[in-house]
């Protein structure tokens, strides 16, 4: 098996397994897959899935009837960064259809795709619980909140720098 | 200045951190329940406060605790549901963000109460951060000797665990919840049996909303005769209310419930009025589930009175006319918004979030959708109304978990309220593209505040 934890996600890996009772490993599965899916290139292939079912010892299948069950694993390979724009009613009042429009603009791709460089992707998700704050967007682990265009843009100048910075 | 029992200190410099929380007198009240009260005097204050759970259901947090089994020699737990989702929702997370240690006393008193050992808060995934806050408020907990083993000398020994959930509004039910915190899919159990008697782990659970176990903390503290006092009725203590939409300031707002839902809504303390001085056109008082309301009937009830921010006005007059306190997610629309539209957003909110056990919301939440869609679009016939309505009372009360519910009354309620809205989109197909239905249109036009 090629995918694999390192030292460090290893370690990262017991502390959330001991969260739980003895037998109750399983438990684990969903920050488990959290973790997999940070370790692996921001996405679940299926080898990874049953990396996770080993380390857990329980059945490929069960991993996988999770994985696709929660919106917040990838099941396809994704951008170094996910523009996931929420949709629902408050920020859709508080017009985050323009700023969608927007970004599609910008960036040249449809929600669901990713730049050709392979630097973003776009995602249209359901309320994040940012609705005081609209129009927002999750990058990672952080909101994006209050959007306009104009922070749209130094949004995307930051992340094209972070990348050019790394190569 | 209303009163302020959970956010007095949220804008104390550094009150994140466990120093600051103990200089202002934070665990005190966890050190009295440790150390003078028994389990009995805990919960009895708990329930003489009249706490009503604080994630929408309102269910008496005092009576939930008194149902908990307690069999020889199986361990309890205490559920901390942090899986806010409910659209215009964003209360608890404001509260964990900048008061993590508030969450933590009010877990330890609690856990104390229940004999819970191993305490778990479920978070939603996307709350990635909040989660890292609570991580590190728990080691700097422990650190100080209030988690752990032998906690203040007292032989009880309790540990918070932070478990993050993946995206999935259906863990906010605790069911749901309990089945993803055991590693499997958000599906909703039959009841019964009832969490308190199997629930995690088949062991007996308490499934609490962040909000309500924060309040445990002043209930305590001051008692819970003293905490029934402030507030209205059978709506007791204080409430946080996440405000959004089209108004001047949006956030969240800690009211003791006696305040009018109009000096609410205008009242610079809090929303501050409607935003870019348009009039309000309607509202969803609380959290995206419970009835929208037009701005008549959402500031007086049907009887003319005045309606209040509470349990009891807000539901005056029932679903025919009154709405409900629900999560406290107060949604605020102005004359622009399009109220097919805003319905047809959170109807692909609970197809999207349906969990798909149950066929009335799996495939009813998917056929509104559509029917939303259809008419939205400028390509709706008259009967897709009567059709929508008919789907929607198909799938309330249908399903194993109240996310149908949830799904159905939205539409039901825009329909009821706005029905010359929907007709009007559907007779003026191209005109309901590029304008708006405005205010004055309807048989009983909606009369606001100027």
């Amino acid at each position: 098996m090629s995918l694999q934890f390192n030292n460090e996600q290893m370690t990262e890996f017991k502390r959330l397994v001991a969260r739980y009772p003895e037998g109750k490993q399983k438990s684990a599965l969903l920050p488990v897959l959290h973790l997999a899916q940070d370790s692996f290139g921001g996405w679940l292939p299926t080898e990874a899935m049953d990396y996770v079912a080993v380390l857990l010892n329980i059945e490929p299948i069960e991993v996988y009837e999770v994985a696709t069950f929660y919106s917040m694993y990838n099941l396809k390979p994704v951008g170094k960064f996910v523009f996931e724009v929420c949709q629902t009613g408050p920020c859709m009042i508080s017009g985050s259809e323009n700023i969608i429009t927007y970004i599609q603009s910008q960036l040249g791709i449809q929600p669901g795709q990713t730049t050709k460089d392979g630097i973003f992707t776009l995602k249209l998700v359901e309320c994040l619980g940012a609705c005081g704050y609209a129009p927002m967007m999750q990058v990672g682990k952080i909101y994006r909140e209050h959007l306009t265009k104009e922070k749209v843009d130094a949004i995307i100048a930051e992340y094209r720098m972070q990348v050019a910075a790394q190569n | 200045m209303g009163v302020k029992l959970l956010l007095e200190k949220a804008n104390v410099p550094g009150i994140r951190t466990y120093d600051v929380y103990r200089r202002e007198g934070g665990y005190s009240a966890a050190e009295k329940a440790l150390k003078e009260m028994t389990i009995e005097a805990i919960v009895e204050e708990v329930k003489k406060s009249g706490l009503r759970g604080r994630g929408g259901a309102g269910f008496p947090a005092g009576m939930k605790w008194s149902f908990i089994a307690k069999p020889e020699g199986v361990p309890r737990h205490l559920v901390c549901n942090a899986d806010e989702s409910e659209p215009g929702t964003f209360k608890d997370r404001y509260l964990m963000e900048f008061l993590p240690h508030l969450l933590l006393e009010g877990l330890l008193i609690s856990s104390f109460a229940l004999g819970s050992n191993d305490t778990y808060i479920y978070i939603r995934g996307e709350y990635a951060w909040v989660a890292d806050i609570l991580e590190e408020a728990i080691q700097e907990a422990t650190k100080n000797g209030w988690l752990g083993k032998n906690i203040l000398g007292t032989g009880f020994d309790c540990m918070i665990h932070v478990h993050r959930g993946a995206g999935a509004y259906i863990c906010g039910e605790e069911t749901a919840l309990i089945e993803s915190l055991e590693g499997k899919r958000g599906n909703p159990r039959i009841k019964p049996p009832f969490p308190a008697i199997q629930g995690l782990w088949m062991r007996p659970t308490v499934v609490n909303n962040v909000e309500t176990l924060a309040a445990v903390v002043p209930i305590i503290k001051m008692g819970g005769d003293e905490y029934a006092k402030i507030g209205v009725g059978r709506s007791t203590g204080t409430k946080l209310i996440s405000a959004c939409g089209n108004i001047n300031k949006p956030g969240v707002y800690e009211i003791d419930m006696t305040i009018s839902v109009e000096d609410f809504i205008y009242s610079d303390e809090y929303c501050g009025g409607i935003a870019n001085g348009k009039k309000l056109k309607a509202c969803i008082p609380g959290g995206s589930s419970v009835p929208i309301l037009p701005a008549n009937l959402l500031l007086k009830t049907a009887k003319g009175e005045t309606r209040y921010m509470n349990y009891e006005s807000l539901s005056d007059g029932g679903f025919a006319t009154g709405s409900m306190m629900g999560s406290g997610g107060f949604i605020i629309l102005d004359e622009d918004q399009c109220i097919v539209k805003n319905t047809l957003t959170l109807a692909r909110f609970y197809r999207h979030e349906s969990c798909g056990q149950c066929s009335p919301c799996r495939e009813g939440t998917g056929w509104m959708e559509k029917i939303l869609q259809k008419i939205e679009s400028g390509k709706g016939e008259v009967s897709d109304i009567d059709l929508l309505w008919d789907i929607q009372r198909k799938i309330e009360g249908n399903t194993i978990c109240p996310l149908g519910d949830a799904a159905a009354w939205p539409v039901a309620a825009a329909i009821r309220h706005f029905r010359d809205e929907f007709e009007w989109h559907i007779n003026n197909r191209e005109l309901s593209q590029t304008s708006n239905f405005g205010l004055q249109h309807y048989a009983d036009p909606i009369h606001v505040p100027a």
